[in-house]
């Protein structure tokens, strides 16, 4: 029962059937990246939710950390113009 | 529930003025209906409750598939068999989305399974009843999956995130748990004379049991307030409980079987179903190890854990055997 031997942990992503990006879906142990696709198959595919898998290694993530929320995503609250509804298109020019 | 009997580490609920600044940011977040993540700041007390109770909950799953698994060579037809077989997969699943969860709170998931197979942690009390005949794989789809239904479907929403993902998945494949077993038992209460006998056994077995799964009340309980206020529980055990009766009760009247409680009736003025609490000394006694299967159980995942040991340990000195000889050729 040594922990040394513990398989590593893999990110599942899947994507599904309707053209949309691979999605993570959740994770799990396996030896090696092989048998963590047939395990994602039998673990997180059982009921058609997708047609294709890509596994990595969780230890292999990089992650952005809490602390930098204000500065990192905070630029872009200001900056409404970014957005399509900030400009007013009269009703007479139709759909744009 | 899946998960009875979490006590919390702390003492109590503190006010929002009592807390430091960062305990306090917290508190609102989670009182705005904000998500916790794993690398966000969070009490010590709430980190380990919840590896306990999802924990608790993730071997419940795992040993959980024993009492169903042992119908599987013995279910009556092959489609059973193969629906009986899916049912069993999927709380593997569970199990596994469960322990991940958990393990985004710093814990391996080797250590959950020690703290599991020596009995330091435990699993759901249901677990430790027999399954005597086929009509109890209805019996525990129809009532066990029922009841697991009325404590996750709230947890859907619960304060820590990747806890409240694996609930929507696992909400999803309960549905079918719950209805393949309410299809077994329309199929032996409207059966032969025997099959509808062996229907009604099995509801009378299955009752308290299912009952006790909420656990005691608990509206006293300091250690529930604290949970309610972290939102890691969202409903009060009895409360579930009450849920759980009115919503079965009509489905037994259904299938034309007898509730095993002659209170067990619609009281008009309450809108509710009146009932008689299950025996809570049995409850206790079985959470003491002492119900029918404590030991059969315990010594069954001992066994697949020590006997699955070779392959573990094999596959891994595969993986790095491959990856010498990936590396060697680069």
């Amino acid at each position: 029962m040594s922990t040394q031997n513990e398989w590593p942990l893999w990110e599942i992503f899947i994507r599904g059937q309707h053209g949309l990006s691979h999605r993570h879906v959740g994770s799990l142990h396996a030896a090696d990246a092989e048998m963590a696709i047939k395990n994602a198959r039998d673990v997180y595919t059982r009921r058609n939710e997708g047609v294709s898998i890509w596994v990595v290694e969780a230890a292999q993530i990089a992650a952005s950390s809490p602390e930098e929320k204000g500065s990192l995503y905070e630029p872009s609250n200001d900056k409404v113009y970014r957005h399509p509804t900030f400009f007013d298109i009269p009703d007479e020019v139709g759909a744009m | 529930m899946y998960a009875q009997m979490i006590k919390s580490t702390g003492e109590g609920v503190k006010s929002l003025d009592e807390m430091e600044p960062q305990e306090r940011a917290f508190q609102e977040r989670i009182n705005a209906g904000g998500k916790i993540e794993p690398k966000d700041w969070m009490p010590e007390g709430y980190r380990k409750n919840l590896i306990r109770q999802i924990g608790q909950h993730a071997h419940s799953e795992i040993v959980g598939q024993l009492p169903e698994g042992n119908w599987i060579t013995r279910a009556p037809t092959l489609e059973r068999k193969a629906i009986l077989l899916a049912k069993v997969q999927d709380e593997a699943g569970h199990g596994l989305y469960l322990y991940c969860a958990a393990e985004t709170l710093g814990v391996t998931r080797d250590q959950m399974t020690r703290d599991l197979l020596s009995g330091k942690m435990k699993y759901s009390s249901i677990f430790n009843y027999p399954t005597l005949t086929w009509a109890d794989m209805g019996a525990v789809g129809w009532l066990v999956d029922g009841a697991a239904i009325m404590n996750q479907v709230p947890l859907q929403r619960t304060s820590y995130g990747p806890y409240a993902r694996a609930m929507v998945r696992i909400c999803k494949e309960e549905s079918f748990h719950q209805r393949q077993g309410f299809d077994i038992m329309m199929k032996m209460a409207n059966g032969t004379e025997a099959q509808r006998k062996m229907a009604q056994d099995a509801l009378n077995r299955f009752w308290g049991p299912s009952l006790m799964m909420f656990g005691p009340s608990d509206a006293e309980s300091v250690h529930s307030a604290q949970s309610m206020a972290w939102k890691i529980k969202m409903n009060s055990n009895d409360e579930l409980r009450q849920k759980f009766v009115d919503q079965t009760a009509p489905q037994a009247e259904y299938l034309g079987l007898t509730i095993p409680d002659e209170t067990c009736k619609f009281n008009e003025e309450t809108g509710h179903y009146d009932f008689a609490q299950p025996d809570w000394d049995e409850f206790f006694d079985v959470l003491r190890g002492n119900g029918p299967c404590n030991t059969d159980r315990l010594e069954a995942r001992n066994k697949a854990w020590d006997d699955g040991a070779w392959v573990r340990e094999g596959l891994m000195a595969h993986a790095a055997k491959k990856r010498a000889a990936k590396l060697a050729a680069e």
